[in-house]
């Protein structure tokens, strides 16, 4: 339903960029104020990473990682316990070892 | 003692008694405390700090010393630190206390160091310029109306102006070598794989390494033979088994081979004045090695393909702040969503929430092809080119930035160009090669560094080369204090 971008069929193509759905996506809000300047920004970054279309990349084979290694995996076994109110120590709201956070499910009534 | 010295005149100061742990960490400390203007450190614990060097002065009178025992360092505030804050900088974690160590301040801390305190940086690693701190701009100790480079820039200047005699770093498309370069001291980014990055917190987790920025080449060898090793806790670190590695805490980095093939990438000098590097090539010559022109011709795209990478990766890693297990959590919030919301825009500054949305940009539905995948691509076209550079030379020999430290605030409303600065040493990154920044010169009253790069896992390369440079040169023992330009 959302389009990130959508590409002005007139030329040149320059984005046009939806930034309050890209925020949306990011869980970050971003004010009237800012709007203007942080989809000013996003074009100009989009407008240099285009500059990647001028590279053949016809049969190259992605890189994920520079020495092309896998994914190390271990046994499926407890190795440590984590102490749970150290841990919790950092939490912003925390009640008998749960974190707290608003209301997710109606209550019914 | 003087501020200026290296980590190996310290411990043979502590070794022959000249004086102790605890005198070294007091006189460090009150350096510090007296030399605010640079904003290097965001934490600083005394008390913390000299009872770690109780416990070293102890060590060593028990014959339970290493090279390091006692010897002071500060760590890049990215690092996590057991019941210390680590706060990367950011206000999302201006409260944050790691309930546990990194593997690079664990192995520190087992060999004795002494930590003094953590470093000022870009927040969460997201920064050419220490401009991106949500405590403070940190200044260049050469002159205080420039930046000392990013993201590590706290390590680079405390370094530099002689407030610790060495630090940790942080590289993912730069950030160790520019910050060095900038600030005239050494700095060392391993092989991606060779320093553990566990509790060191991610950015973008194929680039990012950790590694060291010190006074010499001596030192950048002696922290990272501390620093490097296997750890089980990071799925990317690599098992290896480098004598030379091993031998360094007894006999130091060993001499390079006679007559190494440096290659020097012309796309590297289109359009600066790097005429220091030919002074760099010219000692490389009269040493007896070789140098040769060799190509790296996607250069003028690794930028571009970092940029989504990096954004994209970042953007996936700093999802975890959420408001709700740590850092920071807005008032009152009336949904969940509004948590996460308005949580993440409070706490995340605007250089970090930006990448966040180039990130969420290049990996959205229709468009992942076209950017991350072609960034990938492209990252393995540059991956190949220096393949083929390294075998037509051993080492290749770059100006580590285009131009010496910029002034404050000269690029921070221009995105665009201030990632320009990195065209250097993205690329490199881009590979996971190491590579080391090491002082060649001054423009205009600033430092300016040379790049060396080498094949996978040889930093014996890097460190044999620069050794050998700074036996020959002394750009590296210039001080803000004693260098004419300086103000």
């Amino acid at each position: 339903m959302f389009a990130a971008v959508i590409y002005s069929p007139i030329l040149p193509r320059k984005p046009l960029i939806n930034i309050q759905h890209l925020a949306r996506l990011a869980r970050l809000s971003i004010d009237d104020q800012a709007e203007q300047s942080a989809r000013d920004h996003l074009a100009n970054i989009i407008a240099m990473i285009d500059s990647m279309r001028s590279v053949d990349t016809d049969n190259v084979v992605p890189m994920a990682h520079p020495m092309d290694a896998t994914q190390r995996l271990r046994e499926d076994k407890v190795t440590e316990n984590v102490d749970r109110d150290q841990f919790q120590a950092n939490a912003p709201a925390t009640a008998q070892g749960y974190y707290l956070v608003p209301q997710v499910i109606d209550s019914g009534e | 003692m003087h501020s200026f010295a290296t980590l190996r005149q310290l411990s043979t100061g502590l070794e022959n008694g000249e004086f102790s742990a605890v005198e070294l960490a007091t006189h460090y400390l009150a350096l510090i405390a007296s030399n605010q203007q640079i904003n290097g450190f965001i934490t600083v614990d005394e008390e913390r700090t000299l009872a770690i060097a109780v416990k070293a002065d102890t060590d060593r009178a028990h014959g339970r010393a290493t090279p390091l025992t006692g010897v002071p360092i500060a760590h890049k505030d990215i690092f996590c630190t057991q019941g210390m804050l680590t706060t990367c900088g950011s206000k999302m974690l201006h409260n944050f206390v790691a309930p546990y160590d990194a593997t690079v301040v664990y192995a520190l801390d087992q060999a004795g160091a002494v930590t003094l305190g953590k470093t000022n940086m870009d927040e969460f690693a997201m920064g050419s310029s220490n401009e991106n701190s949500f405590f403070g701009a940190v200044t260049n100790p050469w002159h205080i109306e420039h930046v000392p480079g990013g993201s590590s820039g706290g390590s680079a200047a405390v370094v530099a102006a002689g407030l610790a005699p060495a630090a940790t770093g942080t590289d993912t498309g730069g950030s160790i070598r520019q910050p060095a370069a900038f600030c005239g001291i050494t700095g060392l980014k391993p092989t991606y794989g060779r320093v553990s990055r566990y509790g060191m917190i991610a950015f973008a987790s194929s680039l990012d390494q950790g590694g060291a920025l010190t006074r010499d080449a001596e030192d950048s060898a002696l922290l990272l033979s501390y620093m490097a090793g296997y750890d089980k806790k990071d799925s990317t670190s690599v098992q290896r088994q480098d004598q030379w590695l091993t031998d360094i805490p007894s006999a130091g980095i060993g001499n390079p081979a006679e007559k190494l093939t440096i290659g020097l990438p012309t796309e590297y000098f289109i359009d600066i004045d790097a005429g220091y590097i030919d002074q760099v090539r010219q000692t490389f010559e009269q040493l007896g090695h070789k140098c040769v022109d060799v190509s790296l011709s996607h250069t003028d795209v690794a930028i571009a393909a970092y940029y989504v990478i990096a954004g994209a990766e970042a953007s996936t890693n700093l999802s975890r702040y959420d408001g709700v297990r740590f850092g920071h959590r807005c008032e009152q919030p009336e949904s969940l969503h509004d948590l996460y919301q308005r949580s993440r825009s409070e706490g995340l500054g605007a250089e970090v929430q930006r990448r966040i949305l180039t990130g969420t940009y290049a990996l959205s539905v229709g468009y992942f092809d076209a950017y991350y995948l072609k960034a990938q691509k492209i990252r393995r076209l540059i991956a190949e080119d220096f393949t083929a550079a390294l075998t037509q030379a051993d080492v290749i020999l770059t100006p580590t930035t285009p131009a010496p430290a910029f002034r404050l605030n000269a690029l921070t409303k221009d995105p665009v160009a201030m990632y320009q600065q990195d065209k250097f040493t993205v690329p490199v990154s881009l590979a996971g090669l190491p590579a080391l920044s090491m002082p060649c010169g001054f423009v205009e009253g600033l430092p300016v560094g040379a790049q060396l790069i080498a094949p996978a896992f040889r930093e014996d390369l890097l460190l044999g080369l620069a050794k050998q440079y700074q036996t020959e040169t002394d750009w590296h023992l210039a001080t803000p204090q004693t260098h004419a330009g300086s103000a």
